[in-house]
């Protein structure tokens, strides 16, 4: 794992606010700067304000964190900024973060994310004995199976990912696919301390789970979340990673072009969320639109903005927990709320427990409750397979 | 001083109040050149209503108010010379109205010129607006305001030209409406047959008020735009050419511009002239015209039109121009600004030997572009230099090198277009004195503690 030396670059940051639009420009697109409205809270905020950081010509302040580390690293600046940088400024971002952290100058919510995947192996600081209990028969990983199922610390203890977790284990075995969970045995992936900068913590999380999938002689994981399947597949082979990892929409998608999913009549107009990790940074865009469009009976709609110029539902790099885009009619999850639900649509399709989680919230939050249900492409699959 | 901010937060809610370092760090300064200074307060309003709170608020309490957009004048105009409260008018984004038969848009303060595009595409397609190549970000108030310039401005004259009506907060606090509208529901003309009052604001980078909303006019999209380039390496045929084009009357726009980079171009002055249509037929004939019209050029060996190849075509018909902010970055350093003074066509071989004096005196990349304003009487012509913000010594060469061009343009004729408070102090030091005397009286009438964006425009 090579980190770039951001800051001999980070002044090239000309502000210009590209970073702020999607490609339309037909609103913000950059979930902080949407949120909070001061231009620090932007891209070109955060570079400027993290130079004079460097530089001495600010003070660090929990404030001047929490401004870095509202940032979700959705990617929308790297598909807008004009400048040939602009692939690199997310990783300008983590770079500050980890010099923050090395600093021990973090913010609270972010020290706490860190101890608690540090000591309980999950953000939510629960039972590392508990990782498994949604599990409730489903099999366990062995040697020879052809899938291992990386279900991530959202699918294994939150309420929403568990239902989603579980409706994927239905899927997959309807399907007849070979494949086992790790249960109380699986490690936290990874990504969202990786994101946060926390670089030691991350490197211990990848090794160990390299290791394990090793010694498990793992060939193939599916995950549930973008977040896994980001940093197993561009993070995890620095360190040694040996291994095929595919999102689960990948999968379904290819089991639906096999004959090996079939539905029944489904009755529903779905809008669809790109989620950042599968999207803008692993170009996956059409697998879970083409297995929506599968469903009879479901018409797709899409939301103004999409693909590449999707917004981002705030929970990226650790804000599904951390929160620090909530509190507003402005946070990203309740904008985007508001917007598939002007589509006309009635489910809001997601692929990933993350904006999972951050969406089911802002339907409640915006009384959208009956009118919009949040699903998880997994659960309108299982929904729709035939009654046997 | 708490009392103040206590006071903000009662007007807009503490979540659009900020005296925090961070903020007063960066709102301090701008992308181009001049030294940062930091006001004591950021503020974001959101209604027309909560702006006059403030501005009553600070003509009470005597401190400076600086109306903010997205600063991106390079000059330092927003950059709050002594403190204060910074007015981020991006909060007051609303499109209130399109009058679709009267070609006119009424947008709020803070409506960036983004919005308004993504607006027209969307709900109407044959309106257009004049976009400037400015960062989307860019607010329609803001741009109008320094006399910016669109795609537009070579048929229809500065983007402040196409102001349709104002609504100003004064700095005594009174909201006052301008043009048609302090008189009807419609937003149709910014003065005539009435005095013009629109004067007493636009090109006072707000030292006179603050712009709550702005009529805007939209002139027909038509269903096709192409862009041609014609070269020529001798600059003393540029102005007629660019006048000759001009005159046709149907050309959208015309820029020149000159760089050493990419190599390809470098040594010729590449004109780029853009040309719309309803139909492929109108645009073949205008392109016959246009090519007769040059034609003498091109038989004396002295130019021709390049094909362009159809990758050239997107970034250069883009509106805004994602090239143009490319060019801060161009030598790596994240830094531009130009010297953009508003002056005779004809001057352009002399400035584009100035521009290249300078660039080789103090060893900077440069690039120029010229528009073309108002059907040939004027032109911008752009003495634009690249810096690295990470080396003082060349930020410091490339200011000299614009104070020098500020300088020069002045010499010959020309007028600093949006120029920072050193070259609004020379413009004002060559003014006619009883221009001047009558600059003053204005701003003291209107603004008679000195609140309104201080150390900008003062004779003193």
């Amino acid at each position: 794992m090579q980190q770039q030396d951001y800051s001999s670059q980070i002044h090239r940051c000309f502000r210009c606010g590209y970073c702020k639009f999607p490609t339309d420009y037909s609103d913000f697109n950059c979930p902080s700067y949407k949120r909070f409205r001061f231009d620090t809270y932007s891209t070109g905020g955060r570079l400027w304000l993290t130079k004079a950081w460097l530089e001495n010509s600010i003070e660090w302040s929990e404030r001047l964190a929490e401004i870095l580390y509202a940032c979700t690293t959705c990617k929308n600046c790297v598909e807008q900024c004009p400048m040939k940088f602009a692939p690199d400024i997310v990783d300008w971002i983590v770079g500050a973060r980890s010099d923050m952290v090395e600093k021990g100058k973090i913010p609270p919510r972010a020290a706490r994310f860190f101890e608690a995947v540090h000591g309980y192996g999950n953000p939510l600081k629960l039972l590392r004995s508990d990782r498994g209990a949604w599990a409730d028969g489903v099999k366990i990983y062995e040697p020879g199976d052809e899938y291992l199922f990386y279900v991530g610390c959202l699918g294994s203890y939150d309420e929403n990912g568990q239902k989603m977790a579980r409706s994927l284990a239905d899927v997959l075995s309807a399907a007849g696919v070979s494949f086992g969970i790790l249960g109380n045995e699986e490690e936290c992936c990874g990504n969202e301390i990786y994101m946060l900068g926390e670089m030691g913590l991350f490197q211990v999380l990848a090794e160990k789970n390299n290791q394990q999938f090793k010694e498990l002689g793992v060939k193939n994981i599916i995950t549930l979340s973008p977040h896994a399947y980001n940093t197993m597949r561009n993070n995890y082979p620095a360190f040694g990673a040996d291994f095929e990892v595919y999102h689960y929409t990948q999968l379904l998608d290819n089991l639906i072009k096999n004959g090996k999913i079939k539905f029944s009549e489904s009755r529903a107009k779905v809008t669809y969320q790109d989620p950042c990790f599968l999207g803008r940074y692993n170009k996956i865009y059409d697998e879970p639109r083409e297995i929506l469009q599968k469903i009879s009976g479901i018409e797709l709609v899409e939301m103004e903005r999409n693909r590449k110029d999707a917004f981002c539902c705030g929970g990226g790099s650790g804000n599904f927990i951390m929160d620090l885009l909530a509190g507003s009619e402005d946070s990203p999850s309740r904008v985007r709320v508001r917007e598939a639900y002007a589509t006309g649509a009635d489910t809001l399709a997601v692929a990933c427990p993350s904006c999972l989680t951050m969406l089911t919230e802002a339907v409640k939050t915006e009384d959208l409750d009956g009118k919009l249900a949040v699903k998880d492409i997994s659960q309108i699959v299982k929904e729709s397979l035939p009654s046997r | 001083m708490s009392d103040i901010y206590d006071a903000l937060v009662k007007i807009v809610g503490k979540n659009y109040v900020s005296n925090q370092k961070e903020e007063r760090y960066f709102y301090g300064r701008d992308p181009g050149l001049m030294p940062p200074h930091e006001p004591d307060y950021v503020v974001m309003p959101r209604t027309t209503e909560e702006v006059q709170e403030i501005v009553k608020l600070a003509n009470k309490e005597k401190v400076p108010l600086v109306p903010k957009g997205a600063g991106l004048a390079l000059t330092g105009l927003v950059i709050p010379q002594k403190g204060g409260i910074v007015l981020d008018m991006k909060r007051m984004d609303k499109i209130l109205e399109i009058n679709d038969k009267g070609g006119y848009a009424i947008v709020e303060g803070g409506t960036t010129h983004a919005a308004l595009k993504s607006h027209l595409i969307k709900h109407y397609p044959h309106l257009r607006h004049s976009i400037p190549d400015s960062p989307p970000i860019a607010t329609v108030v803001a741009n109008a305001m320094i006399h910016g310039q669109g795609r537009l401005t070579q048929q229809h004259g500065f983007n402040s030209d196409l102001v349709s009506g104002l609504e100003v907060v004064l700095p005594t606090g009174e909201i006052c409406r301008i043009g048609s509208c302090a008189i009807s529901s419609y937003w149709f003309s910014k003065g005539a047959p009435m005095p013009d009052l629109t004067g007493l604001f636009l090109g006072w980078f707000g030292t006179t008020g603050v712009i709550t909303k702005l009529g805007m006019k939209l002139y027909p999209c038509k269903k096709v735009r192409d862009v041609m380039l014609f070269l020529t390496d001798r600059a003393e045929l540029v102005p007629d050419i660019m006048i000759k084009l001009a005159h046709t009357e149907m050309v959208e726009d015309i820029v020149s511009s000159f760089a050493p980079m990419p190599l390809r171009f470098k040594g010729n002055h590449n004109i780029l002239i853009y040309i719309t249509g309803d139909s492929d037929e109108e645009l073949e004939f205008k392109r016959k015209m246009l090519w007769n019209t040059l034609w003498e050029y091109f038989e004396s060996r002295d130019g021709c039109f390049l094909s362009i190849t159809p990758d050239m075509k997107p970034p250069l018909l883009a509106m805004p121009s994602k090239d143009t902010t490319r060019f801060a970055d161009v030598s790596k350093g994240g830094g531009l600004e130009y010297s953009g003074p508003i002056t005779p066509i004809e001057k352009y071989p002399d400035f584009v030997r100035k521009l290249e004096e300078l660039a080789k005196k103090y060893k900077l990349f440069y690039a120029s572009s010229a528009r073309v304003i108002d059907g040939g009487h004027c032109m911008m012509f752009s003495f634009s230099y690249t810096f690295n913000r990470a080396n003082p010594d060349e930020m410091n060469r490339a200011k000299t090198a614009l104070d020098e061009a500020a300088e020069f343009a002045l010499e010959q004729g020309g007028i600093i277009w949006k120029p920072n408070i050193n070259e609004q102090k020379m413009m004002m030091d060559r003014m006619d004195p009883n221009t001047l005397n009558l600059m003053t009286k204005i701003k003291a009438l209107l603004d008679p503690n000195g609140i309104m964006n201080p150390g900008n425009w003062e004779a003193k």
